[in-house]
Parts: structure tokens; sequence; C-alpha cells
């Protein structure tokens, strides 16, 4: 049975393919169209969204909205504590999940021997990041603020927001990590570095850029956090300055959240107002995270 | 010399700015296998995929020149390189049959080729492709298993099948059994030869013995140009003549093993 | 040491940091055991409590859930029936969109149009959800009320509408991952059969990736189940069992939310109904987590 055989077979069926090849890339084109415009779709709510939120927040956006307290009046009503609580909670959030997750991400990357406890951690990591933030809420309640009698202080919050971003943090650590070639190892290893010192003169040194864009991506997460710290009960009327860690606390969405639940239509312009702020503080620690990244690349 | 399949005239590819083959002219005679030959890194899969527009898959690459087949200019602006590729089919340097059942991974290329049989033709038009492959009675009774759980050799063959069952006039042969054992290798070298009597063939190889064995005609590739950066074809003939008495001194050197 | 010798006089200062700074870093790879730990610690501790005053049966057979009025009611299936709703009509959006938006960002746009789209869809998935529930309640609701009038204030749709366009980002990107792990050698073997792109794209890509695209997609519906915000502030605060996306319902973590709003006191009923809806959540989200995890899996095996 030879290829000749196939050839007879097929030419009795006469006109053996008829590829329609007009047609099949017109129907090509028109679903790549289709495709594309599934992109430009949620482009498009993107851009609703944005303009929406600042034609609707841009006329309480004054100086009131960042120097009073929340107020039953939306004319009084600012932003004042829900802004101490943010940038407390980031700070000390910030000072708390780095030395963990970055050291954790170290060690996995690093240290870990291929064994089955750091095959249980990796799995553990990976499973954490897919737990809904309002799981660790419930954790944050019944183990900082019942458990270590905190109470709904703000150190409940920055704890209860550090397990929240700690996977995320491990992660990027360790891709960071991974980006450093074999090769800097290996002359380190070469020269008689330990282990330890190989990575704090090395490979710290040559991954820090993607550590820290990823650090300031876990935190612009944190701060438009809102179900954990609900649930802890961050208070949404707070009408004093934030003094220390112990103080009870709100931070900017839950503001927004309670102003959007609000009936007065002059409240959800004022939520708006808020969304505008929370959005701008984002965008410019995305803006940090990639001059971050640009800058220290370029060193090397 | 038997009649041309396809005439390759002062063919140039770049990649971007780097021009890796240049000025191929070449008569690739018909239903003859030819070998391409040469050290590596000189262009000969670049050749190759350029033979049936393979070539513009690649971001940034850029062909010149013209190549005739059935006496029409395959890189015609008219010229659509789905259609091209239909008639002009290729096997791989690795194995990559679909992850699909053995079955499917014929059908398929029948189907979007508006294969005009019902279901009982299209069956035996798989069943004789992979006859043609010699691959029938190894998976006759497991067609509806996935092709990924056949061996190297197996897979080749079934690649092989996918494109003979589309009735392609050349087929293209990318260092087909570089992934394979010896074993395999000669089933492909064997199937080689029974398929050339339907089939112009073209298969780069790095193995000489290989190209000895089974082509008919041989091209040899050299590096050559400014800072031998180019490649392109020092010398075409007959492979008797290429391996035993080449007039190019450089080809000489390849073949008895004192280059490359 | 991994067998590397140093001489001797330096070996004991350097050998104890190595030894102190390797058992610091795994503990703090630890803190992420203790955190699944302590979550479990503290739902099965309330929820234990919980089920203490609460039968199972009341629990899983009863079809109401009025734990804050006078006539307690603890049938969970309506909590589950609206967070079931709203997660499935959220993908009605994100998984055709998101898959599309996959199969055009690897298969289809050349590297400078990719470039220039994937910032959008990045920025799209940063949005913090409390946004969506804003641009749910003061946007899409209304237009839903325009075109269906019975639509209530609160309702399923609106805040799946939003969080289907919050997930969209996440089920592309994922997908496309699992779509450029495809080896290019598969793309070319279609190519040279005379396949056109969307042909190679959706016959041989697609199909190739397919679990690693239900992976992307079962992680997606996991984060719907759990997200809190959009539908605490437009879906509502009504629980009951209904297919009807129009009406107000409430989810499984609306309701957590609705409760930690209001003052409730430790060891009251009420505060421990959320621990157990929480472990509910928790364990649906875990299910999905692991399905998508071990499917990954296979997927990298398949390629690699």
């Amino acid at each position: 049975m030879t290829a000749n055989h196939l050839l007879r077979t097929m030419t009795e069926y006469g006109v053996l393919f008829q590829p329609n090849l007009d047609r099949r890339k017109a129907l090509g084109r028109v679903w790549e169209g289709v495709a594309l415009l599934a992109i430009l779709l949620g482009i498009a709510v993107l851009l609703t969204l944005l303009v929406r939120v600042f034609l609707d927040g841009l006329p309480y956006l004054r100086p009131q909205l960042f120097t009073e307290f929340p107020s039953r009046f939306p004319d009084k009503a600012g932003l004042r504590s829900a802004l101490q609580g943010s940038i407390w909670l980031m700070v000390l959030t910030a000072l708390l999940s780095f030395p963990l997750g970055v050291g954790a991400g170290i060690y996995l990357e690093e240290f870990a021997p291929k064994n089955a406890l750091t095959r249980f951690i990796e799995i553990n990591v990976a499973n954490l990041a897919g737990v809904p933030s309002i799981i660790y809420g419930l954790l944050g309640l019944g183990l900082f603020v019942r458990g270590l009698g905190l109470g709904r202080s703000l150190l409940a919050g920055v704890l209860t927001m550090t397990l929240v971003i700690l996977p995320v943090i491990i992660v990027s650590t360790r891709e960071a990590l991974r980006a450093v070639p074999a090769s800097i190892r290996e002359a380190a290893l070469a020269l008689g570095a330990s282990r330890w010192e190989m990575v704090r003169d090395h490979v710290l040194v040559y991954g820090i850029g993607g550590i820290l864009t990823g650090m300031i991506l876990a935190l612009s997460r944190a701060i438009g956090e809102t179900a954990p710290l609900i649930t802890i009960g961050a208070l949404t009327y707070i009408a004093f300055d934030l003094r220390g860690p112990l103080d009870i606390f709100t931070v900017l969405p839950i503001q927004i959240f309670n102003w959007v639940s609000m009936p007065q239509a002059a409240f959800q312009r004022l939520a708006a107002a808020g969304i505008i702020v929370l959005l701008v503080v984002l965008l410019s620690m995305n803006a940090l995270a990639i001059w971050l990244r640009n800058r220290l690349q370029q060193r090397w | 010399m038997e009649p041309t399949a396809l005439d390759i005239r002062n063919l140039r590819v770049y990649y971007g700015d780097f021009l890796a083959i240049k000025d191929v002219n070449l008569s690739i005679p018909r239903h003859q296998i030819t070998a391409i030959i040469g050290p590596s890194g000189v262009g000969k899969s670049t050749l190759l995929r350029a033979l049936n527009r393979m070539n513009e898959l690649v971001p940034g690459c850029r062909t010149e020149g013209e190549i005739l087949f059935d006496g029409m200019n395959i890189y015609d602006p008219r010229v659509d390189p789905v259609e091209v590729r239909r008639r002009i089919g290729m096997v791989f340097q690795k194995p990559n049959p679909f992850p699909k059942s053995i079955y499917e991974n014929i059908a398929w290329g029948l189907r979007i080729n508006g294969f005009r049989g019902n279901r009982a033709q299209m069956d035996e038009v798989v069943e004789q492709a992979l006859r043609a492959a010699a691959l029938w009675d190894e998976v006759k009774d497991k067609l509806h298993q996935s092709g990924l759980s056949l061996s190297g050799g197996q897979q080749q063959r079934l690649c092989l099948a996918r494109v003979i069952a589309l009735q392609p006039e050349v087929i293209l042969l990318d260092e087909p059994a570089s992934a394979l054992d010896p074993i395999a290798t000669l089933k492909i070298e064997e199937l080689m030869r029974e398929l050339k009597k339907d089939y112009t063939i073209v298969i780069v190889t790095h193995n000489m013995q290989q190209a000895a064995r089974v082509s008919d005609y041989t091209a040899m590739m050299m590096l050559t140009g400014e800072g031998e950066r180019s490649g392109t074809v020092i010398e075409f003939d007959r492979t008797k003549i290429i391996f035993t008495n080449p007039r190019d001194k450089r080809t000489e050197d390849y073949v008895t093993g004192r280059f490359g | 040491m991994s067998g590397i010798s140093t001489p001797l006089s330096l070996t004991r200062r350097r050998r104890t940091e190595e030894r102190a700074v390797r058992a610091v870093l795994f503990f703090f790879a630890l803190v992420s055991v203790l955190t699944t730990l302590g979550i479990i610690y503290v739902l099965l501790q309330e929820t234990a409590l919980f089920f203490r005053e609460v039968s199972f049966a009341q629990f899983f057979l009863d079809t109401r859930w009025t734990p804050l009025f006078l006539s307690k009611r603890f049938g969970i299936w309506p909590l589950v029936n609206g967070t079931v709703l709203v997660a499935a009509n959220a993908m009605l959006v994100a998984l055709p969109l998101g898959l599309l938006a996959a199969i055009y960002m690897s298969e289809c746009a050349s590297e400078r149009v990719r470039r220039v789209l994937k910032p959008f869809l990045e920025i799209l998935a940063g949005i913090p959800t409390v946004v969506y529930g804003y641009f749910a309640l003061t946007f899409i609701t209304p237009i839903l009320r325009s075109i269906f009038p019975q639509t209530q204030i609160f309702n399923a749709a609106s805040a799946a509408i939003a969080m289907g366009f919050m997930i969209l980002p996440t089920v592309a990107s994922l997908s496309e991952d699992a779509l450029y792990a495809v080896p290019r050698s598969v793309r070319e073997a279609a190519y040279a059969l005379g396949a056109t792109r969307w042909e190679v794209a959706t016959q041989i890509v697609v199909p190739a990736a397919l679990s690693g695209i239900a992976a992307a997609f079962i992680l997606a519906v996991s984060r719907a189940i759990g997200e809190t915000m959009i539908v605490a502030i437009a879906a509502g605060q009504q629980p009951k069992l209904t297919l009807n996306p129009l009406e107000s319902i409430e989810t499984m973590t609306a309701y957590i939310v609705q409760v930690s709003l209001g003052d409730t006191p430790h060891q009251s009923l009420a505060y421990k109904t959320i621990f157990a809806v929480g472990m509910m959540l928790f364990l649906m989200t875990l299910g999905m987590n692991v399905a998508s995890y071990l499917l990954t899996r296979r997927f990298r095996e398949v390629y690699e």
C-alpha cells in the first residue's frame, strides 16, 4: 500500500478540496474584529467609569474635602480621618509586610530544600492568594480584635491587611529573584560566599527593583481593600485625629462606601470625590512602581 | 535534468536588517529528493521555510526575489500564503502533533481545506494517509487516542501523514529525523524513497550520511558576503557528484569532514 | 552550607550568621502556613459554637435566612443562591469577553498593539472594588431600570455586570498565559497545513490550552464568589431563592458586611452566623482554588 494508492483513491472523488479561502479569511477577519471589540468594550467601560466619577465628584473636590471630618451635612463633610487612617495603615502595613513577605520569598526561592514541607508551603501560599479578602477580615476579627484584645484599632487593621497582601508580596519577590541570572549566583558561590552572603550582596542588589515594584503594587491593593477592614469593625464615622496605632480608625474606601450607601444624592457625589482622591493615590503609586522599575533596571 | 517543481530566483531573506540568506538561485527537480546541507547557522531552515512562506510568521522577516511554482510566483501579492501552504506541505524538526486524537490530527487539515467527501470517505483518506506514512498498522486500533501518546518516531510519521492527506505537490522536511532514534530515522528515510514517486521532496539535514543515502540532488550552503554572515547556495548538483566529485573546494572540505 | 569549604578562622561567625538568617527567613515563610491554620481555627471554633445553637438541619434544610429578625431562620441556601446568581451572571460577561480578549492579545495583535491595549486592562483590574460598586449603583442600575422597568434599585444584575468587567482582565490575562504556553511548533504545523490565523487560534491553540483556560475560569469564578464590596453596595440585603437577576438579593459576603456594620455583641448568635457563613464561603472558594491549581499543573505537565 503506497502513496500511489492514496492518490488513486483520492482522485476518484473528483475535485477533492474546496478551500473557500476567501470566505474563511473573511470569517476570520470578522471574528478578529469581534475579539478586538471585546477589549475595546472593556476599555470603554473603564473610560466611562472614570469620566462619570470625575464629573460626579468634581464639585466636591475642594479644600474642605481634605481638612474636614465626616459630617451629617454633605457640605461640611470631608475625608480628614479617612486620609489619616489610609496613610497610617499603608505605612505600618508596608513596614510589617516588607520584611515578612520578602523574607519568605527569599527563603522559598533561595534557601528552601526541595522537600515535602517546602511544597506544602508553596501550595499554601498559592491558595492564600485565592482566599477572599473578607475571610481575612474574619480571621482578624477572631484573632486580633478578640483574641489579642486589640479591639477595632488601627493595629488590628494593619495586622489583618499584612496577611491579606503577604501572598502577593511573596509571589512577586520570587518572580523578581528568579529573573536574576544564575551566573551571578555561581560567580558569588565560586568566590567562597555562603548562600546568605550571595543573596545579600548580589542577588538582592540585582533583584531589588522587581521586589520593590511588587511591594508597591501589593500596597496599592491594600489601599483599595475595604471588606476585611469593615469585618474587623473599622468605623465609618470618626471625628477626631488619629494619634496612635491603638486608636480606632477608618480608611478612604470605607468612607466612600459609607457615602455611597447614603440615600441623599449629595453624598453620592461626595463619594465620587472620594473616589477621585483614591484613584489619584493609586495612580501615583503605580507610576512610582513603573518609574522605580525602569530606573533600577537601567543600572544593569 | 528532470522538470522543475520549484524555481528559486534571486532569493533574499532578511530578519530585520540582518540578511540571513542571499541570492539563492535553485531549480528543485520534480519528483526527486533534494537535500539542503551545510554548517549550522547557515540558513538552511530559513531557505526551506521560504519555500512555503512560513517565514512570514516570524515578526520582522522579509523576503525578496521569486519562487516559481506551477508557473506562478508564490510571492506574488495576489497569491495567498494560506493556499501556498496547503500545496507545499511541511514536516518540522521536532514532531509536533496537535493535542488531538490521531484521527483528528489528519482530519483537521482535510476539514479546514473544505474536503468534499462524506464521513466514510474521510475515514478512508485518513486510513490511506496513515498507510502511506507506514503508520496504519501501529495505530489502527487506537485512532481516537491522543496523538501525543505515540512514540517520537510515530509522532513524526503522523505529522507526515497529516501532510500527505492534503495531497500537496511538494513536501518540505526540516531535519525530520534529528529528534529520532536510528531505527525511527531509517523508517522515515525509507518512507521518503517511497513518497518521491508522487511528491517532490526537499529535506534539510545536518547529517551528511543521510543526505547521501536518501537524496537525488544536494544543495550545499555556506556563509558568504561581508564578514561571512549571510548564507547562500554555493553548489547544487546530483548528490553523487556532490559527495564524490564536487566543483567547489569548500563543498569538498565539508563533505569529507574537514569543515564544521 | 552546601559543601563549600571556607578557611576555619572564618567559619564560626559566618556559619552562625548563615544559620540565624536561614532560621528567621524560614519562620517568615511559615507565617503563611500559620495564616491558613489561623483561618481554619477561627472559622472552625466560631462555627462549632454556632452549630451548638443551630442544628445542621436548620442550616442546610431550611429555605429562609432571617437570623437578624425576631423569628430567626437559618437556612443558608438563599445566601448561596444570591452568591451563585451574581457570580454566574458576572461570568456571562467575563468569560466570553475575557477569552476573546485573550485570543486577540495572544494570537492576533501585533506587539505594538498589545503594548497599547495591555495597560488599559491592567488599570481595569486595579480599580478598587468599592469604585465598581459605585459605578454599578449610580450608572448601571439606572440603565437597567430604563430598559427593564421592573428592575429593583438594588439588584443582582447590576452588581454582576460591574463584577464581570472587574474580572474580565483576570480571565484575559490568565487565559493569555495559557495560550502563550502552547508551543510555537504546534501553531506552525497548523499554518503549514493551510489554516488561516483565526482557524489556528480557535481550532488548535485554544483546544490545546483548554485545561489552562479552564483553570483561569475557575479562579475567576472563585473571585466572583468572594467579591464583597460590589454586591454590598449594589445587590441588596434580601436573602431569597430566585433566579431573576433583576431582583434584590443578598450574597454571603454582603451578609457578613451587613452584620459587621451593625453593632453586634460578641457572643451573640448573629456574631457567630458570620463565621458559619464565612466557613461556607471558604470551603467553596478553597475547592475551586484547588481545582484550578491541579488543572494548571496538569496543563504545565503537557508542555514542559
